[in-house]
């Protein structure tokens, strides 16, 4: 008789086999390696005839968002399975054409906490990938202060109208709906607050892009001028708002504590030594010439090493657990420290020409690493800022508590 | 914190009740007054040989239960935390050597009494006040060795010797000889010049720089445990300390300095169960491993030693407080098997820096 484990091992070999099939039939191999992960900043471009069909082929499958419940469109897998089907990818090259914070946020709160009719109405369009949405967190007077935030939707019985203004807006110039945090009672602030979904085609709602520092405009500022949000959109019951934004967030989090996740990307994956090297010249021993600069750079590997070994330290001893350890709430702030010191490292490097804004006489990864390093400032300050997370870690996981 | 066997689980928590229990810091500072010139109690020891952890790192046929370096590391960190002295790291280390590279003879000889706690052992390799495996000039002829080795960990009560000279490690018991001169350091345990005059000496077939490394692993161990003590007390009496009317921690310059420390001393933990896992599984780059886990270690001890006193305040400066003890130990830990400066350079040559 086999034993449960042995069961699902040849469960899972047989999942292996059919994902591995499966996606031999329908990952065209002219995409092979070709995701791009700046979309999300960039902006979305028009899909290839090769994205567009790989993109319904695994909306179709489920397997964009392959553990979220099959009769939402989802691909009913069990973790495992989806490892199993993240290995198969990556042994070929294949990558989710399926993202957004649909996936990331969106989708897995409204699994927690929507009601059947709207879970019906939006996972399907999230696990196909047709639907783009936004966060409406952030306002010009609520940042870390979220809970003090002041877009209010009045009650007109069969309907809200909302009035405020939403800053800080991802993708919002793309974006098809919004899951917006708004006030419905001004006289509470954190039960005040209600998780509302509006349609950003709405009439009263308007959209301009935020201008960064790296020249980039993937933010924006929302306005909501009057606009009539009908009452089943509201997720969850009044006053709720809170909770369930605080729980997407945690999703948020979660997602964004890759650290260090652009180091790949800058100089196409070149060792800082060899750049340095390359720029700033070796010593008769093969060194990096400059000394000082030599040493800064093995302390940011030696901090980058560290790092990946807590990565994989927490990781194992989430799955020990059954819930996070201490180890993780270090991850946003070590992941911003590392991405950010590497840019400048990067910068400092090649001197003047590290610092190019466009046009003749820099290379385009030169230009790249100019707006790369600009862009990595926000990294300590979005999904919840250094100084924010070093209050958590002190309130929560080292148990000191603000005056009474 | 690695992810445990039941064993190890149940090793440590052995461990950590009877540092609690038996070895609090006020035993240390009890040891510290009394001054034994063998830098700890022979009786505390006696117990450790007696829970069998004298031989974590020897071969069951030896006496020991070669539970591996992380496991040792378990045990010294728990140590550490209390600043409990034994010669437990300075005889792992040793045994190792003797483990990978002794004859047969030498392995029945010594082994056994390395476990079950009867002689202590310890590795000497430099020469000067700074580490520098390079700059050695202890030679061997005609089986005889000659040298001067300098601040030795446990020279004031090894019975056993693994020696580094120009061509290697060699074994060399007390004895013929052999003559010592105690040094008294401000963490008040034991180093000793030891002179070594045409010694007895047998080659050990195992590369110096193997042992120094499970050596500095061994310290970073101890270091981990000093830094994650500091760091709690001090935590602890930021939470009861109150002035202007409220418990200092509820200050948030004083929030976000222990947030940052804390955040080091995770990232500490990782490098440091990291190099002792790579010894275990003998991974090819050990080397890299140790230094990772020597210069972090020494930073961040240093930093959590530092802000010890500091966020103590005046009473930090006291030696009726235990602070002192932990900056004294940490800044001697900091130096010994080479700086964080040295192991920079040294994962920057393994690195193509």
């Amino acid at each position: 008789m086999a034993t449960a484990p042995e069961l699902e091992a040849r469960t899972l070999d047989d999942f292996r086999a059919e994902a591995r099939a499966w996606l031999a039939e329908n990952f065209p191999p002219s995409l092979k390696g070709k995701d791009n992960a700046m979309s999300a900043i960039e902006g979305p471009h028009a899909p290839s005839e090769d994205e567009a069909r790989w993109q319904k082929a695994m909306g179709e499958k489920g397997w964009g968002v392959p553990t979220w419940p099959k009769q939402y469109g989802g691909g009913g897998l069990s973790r495992a399975e989806a490892r199993v089907l993240q290995e198969e990818m990556a042994r070929i090259g294949a990558w989710n054409p399926i993202g957004g914070m649909g996936v990331m946020m969106f989708g897995p709160t409204l699994l927690e906490y929507g009601s059947e009719a709207q879970k019906l109405e939006h996972i399907p369009a999230i696990a196909k990938g047709e639907v783009r949405w936004c966060q409406g967190y952030s306002e010009p007077g609520a940042g870390s202060d979220l809970a003090s935030l002041q877009t209010f939707a009045e009650d007109m019985g069969d309907h809200y109208i909302v009035n405020g203004q939403k800053t800080w807006t991802s993708g919002g110039q793309w974006a098809d709906k919004c899951f917006a945090l708004v006030r419905t009672d001004k006289t509470k602030k954190h039960e005040g607050i209600s998780f509302l979904l509006i349609d950003m085609k709405s009439p009263g709602v308007e959209v301009r892009p935020i201008r960064m520092i790296s020249g980039q405009s993937p933010f924006c500022e929302t306005f909501f001028t009057n606009v009539r949000v009908p009452k089943e959109n509201l997720v969850g019951v009044p006053g709720q708002g809170w909770t369930i934004g605080k729980r997407l967030l945690q999703h948020e989090r979660s997602s964004l504590s890759g650290g260090g996740s652009n180091a790949g990307r800058m100089f196409a994956g070149k060792p800082l030594s060899q750049l340095a090297k390359e720029y700033r010249g070796a010593n008769d021993n093969g060194q990096v010439a400059d000394q000082d600069l030599r040493m800064r750079l093995v302390r940011h590997e030696m901090d980058q090493r560290a790092f990946m070994l807590t990565l994989r330290r927490a990781a194992l001893e989430a799955k020990s657990n059954q819930g996070p350890s201490a180890a993780s709430s270090i991850m946003k702030n070590v992941g911003a420290r590392l991405t950010q010191d590497r840019a400048e490292l990067a910068i400092e490097i090649m001197g003047m020409a590290g610092l190019g804004w466009e046009g003749e006489g820099f290379s385009e990864a030169e230009l790249a690493q100019t707006r790369t390093w600009l862009w990595g400032k926000a990294v300590s300050i979005y999904g919840g800022s250094t100084e924010i997370q070093n209050n958590v870690i002190a309130k929560r996981i080292l148990g000191m508590l603000d005056h009474q | 914190m690695a992810v445990l066997s039941e064993e190890q689980t149940m090793l440590r928590d052995m461990v950590r009740e009877w540092a609690d229990n038996e070895s609090p810091v006020t035993a240390f500072r009890k040891m510290r007054n009394a001054g034994p010139a063998e830098g700890f109690d022979r009786d505390a020891w006696g117990k450790l040989a007696e829970m069998g952890l004298a031989g974590i790192v020897i071969p069951e046929e030896f006496g020991g239960s070669d539970f591996g370096y992380l496991s040792l590391g378990l045990v010294l960190e728990q140590l550490g935390r209390n600043l409990a002295a034994s010669p437990l790291a300075a005889s792992a280390a040793a045994a190792s050597a003797i483990v990978l590279g002794g004859s047969n003879a030498a392995k029945a000889q010594y082994l056994p009494q390395i476990a079950s706690g009867a002689l202590v052992a310890t590795l000497a390799v430099d020469e000067g006040p700074v580490h520098d495996p390079a700059g050695i000039a202890t030679t061997v002829t005609g089986g005889r060795l000659t040298g001067s080795k300098a601040f030795v960990a446990e020279g004031d009560s090894a019975g056993l010797f693994v020696v580094a000279a120009t061509d290697g490690l060699y074994l060399v018991a007390d004895g013929e000889g052999v003559t010592r001169r105690s040094r008294q350091m401000a963490d008040s345990r034991s180093h000793a010049d030891v002179m070594f005059d045409q010694a007895p000496a047998e080659k050990l077939d195992v590369a110096a720089q193997a042992i120094i490394d499970r050596a500095t692993a061994a310290v970073c161990a101890e270091m981990l445990g000093l830094a994650t003590q500091a760091f709690e007390t001090t935590n602890d009496y930021l939470k009861t300390r109150v002035q202007f009317g409220q418990p200092l921690a509820s200050f948030q310059a004083l929030q976000h300095r222990m947030a940052k420390l804390f955040t080091e001393i995770e990232l500490m933990r990782s490098a440091v169960e990291g190099a002792l896992e790579a010894i275990d599984s003998g991974r090819s780059d050990v080397d890299q491993a140790v230094s990772l886990a020597k210069a972090i270690a020494s930073d961040t001890a240093k930093l959590a030693s530092r802000e010890m006193i500091q966020l103590h305040g005046g009473i930090g400066m006291t030696d009726e407080h235990d602070a002192g003890f932990y900056i004294k130990r940490s800044a001697v830990l900091e130096a010994m098997w080479g700086n964080a400066a040295y192991h920079r350079e040294r994962f920057a040559r393994l690195n193509g820096y």
